[in-house]
């Protein structure tokens, strides 16, 4: 199909370019005429080969056929509904436009008096309503199929927070420990064009979602603040993220590889930066790393409580900082007010030490400000609140430590 | 009653309309506050373009170029909300004003001095919702469809004059239905029976009747949203006990009838402007008032069709894909009429018919894409992409606008007397058609490939449909500057129009003198079957 337009692209631009001179040696008005019809449908042929430079261009124009099962079958139904609407658009855009060439008071056509058919109008009711119930045969059976939940072989939480995903992967034996936010990771500049965009311009992440080949993957969605919504185009499905509910979802993937979407419901300032990124990876590869992920996790946890220094706290903050607070109170610190307040100079940096902790631990009730001791580990904690404390021309002196937060936890 | 009227007669007989300003402030005349509403519709709708064009200009181009996202979504919002309660809703009931005392032969409205009121509220509503654009925080960004809890919790503070500016938009809005009921039942010339009723009256009987039922609906969602951010209750609030869906219920409870009530007046106008210029009856009179009033009843039972991606039980999607499914009969009905009509006219292809053909053919096309978003496991991926928003744009633009532009130009001579330039009018509609085209029908392809609805930047396969798509929405937005300028130079220099301005139109506002006496008709006219009916 592509290829196909790109051909015929091949050949207006050679029309566009071999001028006909032949035209262009009359003189008389009614060539003058003629010069103008052929100059209008020169544009018009540019006009076209515009729109299909676009089309040609594109990485598709259809929708996408995926790889799953259902996914197929959505395609195969949306190409049903699609054929069918532009059979009967030619049928009664044909009649519409024969009328309108044919029945013209410029020749001669004479109104008829006739002003209603029982029997016509009878049938313009009766075959649409057949028509509908042929589409909503397939329709039905598709959306069955896709309610066919259960049998999973594995559970995965996907919550969507203000801007950004996270995906615990849900199992009892670890005590559902493999858990991660999935952030973007297209860089500022490419977005604000000091740099050139890559190939994944907005969808790529830090932490891409993995799931293994050919097993039913449950996927239980649900969101933190506001209403997002979770889709991968490529797998045919689709849900809303809606906090305090819990939305299901299932899919089977039978080919590896990577498969990205982007969050499809406004969901505030940056509901175009948070794409989903979805690895899928062979059984037996699946496994290893999930392993591996685990028995790491499990020795990170255990050595959380550890005491670190300024400059490990300021590196690890700042990687934080970038990645959690930035988006709200700015590389800068500077905050956009009076949404987001700044952080540079705030009475809360510069306060007391441990006022500082809780309000990044517990958030602002009723305002943007996130909870993020539900998010964040006591060691990112302490150190996104030391580099709070120490960056953006702030001095407070003083050190935050991993069992700081751990007591002020306990504490409450 | 008809004792009242004729006293009323009396009275204002001596004076006509008050000189300067005052006339436009206390006037309760049908056609002053007729224009007032056309007037007020169209600069709403040059601001919502001009917000168009700022969203427009920052995705011609993938990354941020002009606006910030924050910024963007006021634009987008804003521009949603001008659109819909601004300029769409009140240039139908502009149009409602002047035109249904003249079409039933009444003198003016039943209820002139809430006539007045009516509009005069609508320019305090706008004045607030978009002064808070320049408010602290900024405007409502929230999306047109506001949904909690990014509405409520996570709003801006000048949500609260959102909230109380569209209080003020339904108020509005309701006052102005029951005045179009109240003339419509009360005011008819003897013999224009239900069945004679002109098809533009019948659709806004049904429009009215609409509004009445769900505009208290939305004005219940946003004080429950103003009780959620004030007074600490919990109606959307899941950390409450709330439930952030029910939100989403209860807006499309008001929001489903109220996209009908932004088409049927159309389907109204469409079907005076096909018969006058085919010289031919409308087809199916009676199907048409039929088709007209089941649309209205299956608009409040498709509403959840909105909302399938919003994970609701298997039983719960077919009903909602079923009924949804069930609104192409009759508005097929519709279009099949109209193109009866056509067939075997006499036509010929002045500016109003040039919009309304291409109002059947483009408006249908809205259609097919609408009963494809109908299928719910499709829709599952069409949902809040582009397909989405080329869709609605092809029945709101091509559809709702282009009625009012034909109802425009097909009763201003009976409004002003002069006639406007057909060549420049021709222009006009050529613009805009090619205009429309470009811009949303590339959105359809975006759609599919994947483009989420309501993002500031996108991923680099969406940046060339995007590019002739802005291209397209700058050629349309100077196209209606220009339409400006058509209508400036008709009232300023047309030539004089004739009583009957178009040799097949039929009607009775066509039997009064052009432009039409400041009171419609002072004595009952008439009422003659081949004059009403065609």
């Amino acid at each position: 199909m592509i290829k196909k337009g790109v051909g015929v692209l091949d050949n207006t631009e050679q029309q566009i370019l071999a001028p006909r001179t032949k035209v262009e040696r009359h003189s008389s008005m009614k060539n003058q005429l003629c010069r103008m019809k052929h100059r209008l449908w020169r544009m018009t042929v540019a006009l076209a080969s515009l729109l299909l430079t676009g089309v040609a261009a594109a990485d598709e124009l259809n929708l996408r056929v995926g790889v799953t099962d259902i996914s197929r079958q959505v395609y195969d139904l949306h190409m049903i509904i699609f054929l069918i609407c532009v059979a009967i658009g030619v049928l009664v855009f044909g009649v519409l436009f024969w009328s309108v060439f044919n029945h013209r008071k410029s020749r001669g056509a004479e109104a008829a008096t006739f002003h209603d058919s029982t029997k016509l109008e009878l049938a313009w009711t009766i075959v649409p309503t057949l028509i509908l119930i042929v589409m909503a045969v397939p329709a039905t059976q598709v959306l069955v199929a896709m309610y066919d939940t259960g049998g999973e072989d594995m559970s995965i939480e996907v919550r969507g927070y203000q801007w950004k995903w996270q995906y615990k992967y849900l199992d009892e034996d670890y005590n559902n420990t493999l858990s991660f936010f999935s952030v973007m990771s297209t860089p500022r500049e490419e977005i604000y064009n000091q740099s050139v965009k890559g190939e994944n311009y907005l969808l790529d992440v830090d932490e891409h979602l993995r799931i293994p080949t050919n097993r039913k993957v449950r996927f239980l969605i649900t969101a933190e603040d506001v209403i997002h919504a979770w889709w991968v185009p490529d797998f045919g499905i689709k849900r809303d993220a809606v906090p305090g509910m819990l939305n299901e979802l299932w899919t089977i993937v039978e080919e590896p590889g990577i498969y990205r979407g982007q969050c499809t419901e406004l969901c505030g300032k940056d509901h175009g930066f948070m794409p989903i990124v979805v690895e899928v990876l062979p059984e037996a590869e699946f496994d290893a790393w999930y392993a591996s992920q685990v028995s790491s996790e499990l020795v990170r946890q255990e050595s959380i409580g550890e005491a670190m220094t300024h400059e490990e706290l300021m590196a690890q903050g700042d990687t934080v900082y970038g990645t959690y607070c930035a988006s709200c109170h700015m590389a800068n610190g500077e905050g956009v007010a009076p949404v987001f307040p700044a952080i540079a100079g705030s009475a809360v940096a510069m306060g007391p030490r441990d006022d500082h902790l809780k309000l990044v631990i517990d958030g602002v009730p009723g305002t943007a400000m996130q909870a993020f001791g539900r998010q964040l580990d006591p060691a990112q904690l302490a150190a996104v609140v030391h580099y709070q404390r120490h960056a953006f021309g702030n001095n407070a002196g003083d050190m935050s430590q991993p069992q700081d937060v751990i007591n002020l936890s306990n504490g409450q | 009653m008809s004792e009242v009227i004729h006293a009323d007669h009396h009275d204002d007989h001596a004076h006509g309309p008050a000189k300067g300003l005052k006339r436009w402030l206390f006037t309760t005349n049908h056609k002053d506050i007729g224009t007032l509403y056309l007037w007020f519709s169209f600069a709403m709708f040059l601001v919502g373009g001009v917000l168009a064009l700022v969203i427009r200009a920052e995705l011609f181009q993938p990354g941020l170029q002009f606006v910030q996202p924050e910024f963007f979504n006021q634009m987008t919002t804003n521009h949603g909300l001008i659109m819909v309660f601004g300029a769409i809703m009140p240039a139908f009931v502009g149009l409602a004003n002047w035109l249904i005392p003249m079409q039933v032969g009444a003198p003016d409205m039943a209820l002139p001095r809430m006539n007045n009121l009516s509009f005069w509220i609508l320019p305090f509503a706008f004045g607030m919702m978009i002064s808070t654009l320049f408010m602290e925080g900024g405007g409502p960004n929230f999306g047109w469809t506001f949904y909690a809890p990014l509405s409520t919790t996570y709003a801006p503070p000048s949500v609260t004059y959102f909230i109380f500016a569209v209080h003020l938009m339904g108020a509005s809005s309701i006052m102005g239905s029951i005045n179009i009921i109240a003339t419509i039942l009360n005011m008819r010339a003897p013999g224009m029976t239900l069945m004679k009723m002109p098809m533009f009256v019948w659709t806004w009987l049904i429009t009215a009747y609409l509004l009445i039922a769900v505009m208290p609906v939305l004005a219940g969602a946003v004080t429950m949203m103003l009780f959620d951010i004030h007074f600490d209750t919990s109606f959307f609030n899941a950390a409450g006990g709330g439930d952030p869906v029910m939100f989403q219920h209860i807006f499309w409870f008001f929001g489903h009838p109220e996209v009908y009530i932004m088409i049927l007046p159309a389907f109204g106008i469409v079907s005076h402007i096909i018969p006058a210029f085919a010289r031919k009856r409308l087809f199916g009179y009676t199907s048409m008032v039929y088709a007209v009033a089941s649309i209205a009843f299956l608009s409040f039972i498709v509403w959840a069709h909105h909302m399938f991606t919003v994970g609701m039980p298997l039983a719960g999607q077919l009903f909602f894909m079923y009924s949804t499914m069930l609104i192409a009969v009759p508005t097929g009905v519709k279009v099949f009429n109209w193109i009866a009509t056509m067939w075997r006219g006499s036509m010929t292809f002045e500016t109003p018919m040039l919009f309304a053909i291409a109002f059947v053919v483009l408006f249908t096309m809205g259609g097919f894409s609408g009963l494809m978003l109908a299928i719910t496991p499709v829709d599952y991926q069409y949902h809040d992409t582009y397909f989405v928003v080329a869709h609605f744009h092809y029945v709101l633009v091509p559809g709702a606008l282009f009625s009012i532009i034909a109802a425009v130009y097909f009763w201003f001579p009976k409004w002003t007397g002069k006639m406007y330039d057909e060549t420049l009018g021709k222009i006009h509609f050529w613009l805009s058609f090619v205009g429309v085209n470009v811009t949303f029908f590339p959105q359809h392809f975006s759609g599919l490939a994947g483009m989420p609805r309501r993002i500031p930047d996108y991923p680099l396969q969406f940046a060339d449909f995007n590019m002739i798509s802005s291209v397209g929405a700058f050629i349309f937005g100077l196209s209606q500057v220009f339409f400006l300028y058509v209508i400036i130079k008709a009232i300023r220099s047309g030539q004089p129009a004739a009583d009957r301005s178009w040799e097949g139109a039929k009607g009775l506002e066509w039997t009064l003198p052009s432009p039409a006496p400041y009171h419609s008709f002072t004595h009952p006219p008439a009422v003659k079957d081949e004059e009403v009916l065609g």
